[in-house]
This record gives C-alpha cells, structure tokens and sequence, in this order.
C-alpha cells in the first residue's frame, strides 16, 4: 500500500522532472531496534519510482561504522544527500536529514532532493554572497516534528 | 546554505525521534535552527534575518 496518494505522486514527479542532474540519498539504518528505520525505508522507496534521477543506496550504520563517520552520522534513521555532475562524479551536498522524513519533514527532503538535483537555489543573490563568504566550519541543526 | 558553501554542514532533524538531542538544544517549540552548539534562532522567520542571524553578521 502506497503512502503518498496517486495525486501526490503525480505532483512529485512532476517537480522532480524539473532535475538536471542525479541525487544519490545515502540511508544509514539498522535491522534491529529500528521501527522508525522501517518507516523511513518505506518513504524512501516510493521515490524513485517518481524519478530515475533519485537513487536510494542502504548503509548499515552498524556494520560501516567509517562511512557513517565520514558522513557525520552518530544515529539512525539518517539520510545524506549526494548531487553528481555532468561528468558523473559524486559530490556531497553536506545536507542531513536525521530521522524519518514525514511530514514537514518529508517537504524538506523533497526540496532538499530538488536543490541537489539542480534546481535553483531559494537564496537570493544577496543572501548567496552571504553564504558563500563564509570560511569557517559551521554546521546548522533545524529541528522540527512531523506535524 | 550547505549546498552553496563547502563549510557549511546543515541537519535536518526530526526532534520527536531524538529526545536526548531536543533536551540538550532545550527544543521547546520547532522549528529551532542551532548554529555550532551557539547561535539559537526560533520560528520561522524570513530569509535576510535568518541568514543574518545564523552567520551572525551584524549590522
């Protein structure tokens, strides 16, 4: 049983039709102890029937310990986002997403899948110079609830 | 903003699913924006201010 409706599918890949380039989402989770790992791998695979430029690849958090590391991931469920270019080599977003992606949340992803996939930044030009003048190490943690 | 600069890291997390991570960020309300364990931002607030705000630009 789907969880998006055939309506929101039907929108989704219509905005994920507007994508230039691939996005692979890495999905860092465990079989055991997991229910929200569960849920998120249910999400998740109703994308890429929506778009062949969004690919699901499956980490064990447990057994690749040095890849949830190099990511900078200490918990599950967890996603992270992977744009390629034109010459197919992958490049990483550094965009995270910690737990399972329903609802606001899974507006976030979307966009999130949108934005590495090509689309145009929401920034304005201001803001990106902003942003781009930046030259130290920051990370940002936006927390939300599903509803 | 993580997208555009390589410095820039940004998580999207789920508060309900992590409480030890809302009790140390004191989330009482979402959504909550955190800026290297200092810079607190609540709400929803618009693009110049928050910008402002995260990379702690003045004036």
């Amino acid at each position: 049983m789907p969880l998006l409706s055939p309506a929101d599918q039907e929108k989704l890949r219509e905005s994920f039709d507007e994508m230039t380039s691939p996005v692979r989402v890495l999905f860092f989770t465990q079989t055991l102890d997991c229910d929200p790992c569960v849920q998120t791998r249910q999400i998740l695979d109703e994308l890429p029937p929506l778009s062949d430029k969004i690919a699901i690849e499956e980490v064990n958090f447990i057994l690749e310990k040095e890849k949830a590391a190099q990511y900078g991931i200490d918990r599950v469920p967890a996603m992270a986002l992977l744009s390629t270019d034109a010459a197919g080599a992958t490049r990483d977003s550094r965009i995270r997403f910690l737990g399972t992606p329903a609802g606001y949340e899974f507006v976030s992803l979307v966009q999130a899948l949108l934005l590495v996939g090509g689309h145009d930044s929401q920034l304005t030009p201001e803001n990106r110079a902003r942003v781009a003048a930046v030259s130290t190490p920051t990370t940002i943690q936006v927390f939300s609830t599903p509803t | 903003m993580a997208f555009a600069n390589e410095h820039i890291t940004a998580y999207a997390v789920e508060a309900t699913e992590f409480p030890d991570l809302a009790r140390k960020y004191r989330i009482t309300g979402v959504p909550k924006t955190v800026v290297n364990d200092q810079i607190e931002i609540l709400g929803g607030i618009p693009q110049d201010d928050f910008i402002a705000q995260a990379l702690d630009l003045h004036g």
